[in-house]
């Protein structure tokens, strides 16, 4: 199967698509974001355990909202960063592991969310060759958060 | 023995009464091939596989999507039975088919992404939660027999 072949310009090609759709959809970032951190604490109620600070865990609330945004303000760090991710995302690797200690399992039940998030807000535009190139992307970014882990 | 609120239940009969079978199991399956293309080593007889364009034109693969979301059905009758439901189709995966179970969740998580794609802000996170609970349950059935 040739979608992405493991050459520079199969990487190149994923790497545009990746960007291509974030411009499509940056300016529903905040909505994505609070939508799928809405549903992550909904439908993998384990993840409330990093809330428990919080005065209001339901979908849409202040809270989840504000966090929501935070973290599709990452999501834009990484897209601008793509070509090294490791690098890029370096600080927000060592908040990740010394600070917030998030397990990383976590870091793949967001990302299957953020990908729900889209298919409702982009149905058409969100096809198969675009969900690889995200579910990729997500992937490597989440790599890249677990590096400073041990 | 998995629990089910009345809503939980309604929520999932809802679903599959109102599904398109013979959009959604195309979609799911083709998504599946396309996202994790390991997950083609089990249709080399099935034809063209050879990019995402062909998968997705692929008649095939269109009809056996339709099948494998119809095999959900007997779940959504059994659902507090699930296990007992796919005693002989989790057999059939494993012992002739020889599908490694972790495609089963691959399988489900694209079913999710289409479901989402076409019911939009009706599927909601308590919706989605229900979903994947049933889904969750047929996985983990499908797994069973494996040994």
């Amino acid at each position: 199967m040739h979608l992405f072949p493991l050459n520079s310009y199969g990487c190149t090609r994923f790497k545009a698509i990746v960007k291509a759709f974030w411009a499509k959809m940056s300016g529903q970032a905040d909505a994505i974001g609070a939508d799928a951190l809405s549903r992550m604490l909904v439908v993998y109620p384990q993840t409330k355990t990093y809330f428990s600070h919080w005065k209001d865990l339901s979908p849409g609330s202040a809270q989840v909202k504000k966090h929501g945004k935070t973290i599709m303000t990452g999501i834009a760090t990484a897209v601008a960063k793509i070509d090294d991710l490791t690098a890029g995302l370096l600080s927000l690797s060592e908040l990740h592991a010394f600070t917030l200690r998030v397990d990383p399992a976590n870091f793949k039940i967001l990302s299957h969310n953020l990908l729900v998030a889209v298919a409702i807000l982009f149905p058409d535009d969100f096809t198969p060759e675009v969900h690889v190139a995200a579910d990729k992307f997500l992937a490597a970014v989440a790599r890249a958060l677990s590096q400073k882990y041990r | 023995m998995v629990e089910w609120t009345d809503q939980e239940r309604s929520i999932i009969t809802g679903i599959f009464s109102n599904l398109d079978y013979e959009d959604v199991g195309p979609k799911a399956l083709t998504r599946c091939l396309i996202v994790y293309p390991w997950t083609q080593r089990y249709f080399s007889s099935f034809g063209n596989l050879y990019n995402a364009d062909a998968i997705k034109s692929n008649p095939n693969i269109a009809a056996h999507g339709v099948k494998v979301v119809h095999g959900l059905d007997r779940a959504v009758k059994n659902m507090d039975n699930i296990t007992a439901a796919y005693t002989d189709l989790s057999v059939l995966h494993s012992e002739k088919l020889h599908v490694d179970p972790d495609n089963f969740r691959l399988l489900a998580d694209c079913l999710t992404v289409v479901i989402a794609a076409k019911m939009g802000n009706a599927f909601t996170p308590e919706k989605q939660a229900a979903f994947q609970k049933f889904l969750s349950g047929v996985v983990a059935a499908l797994g069973k027999q494996y040994h």
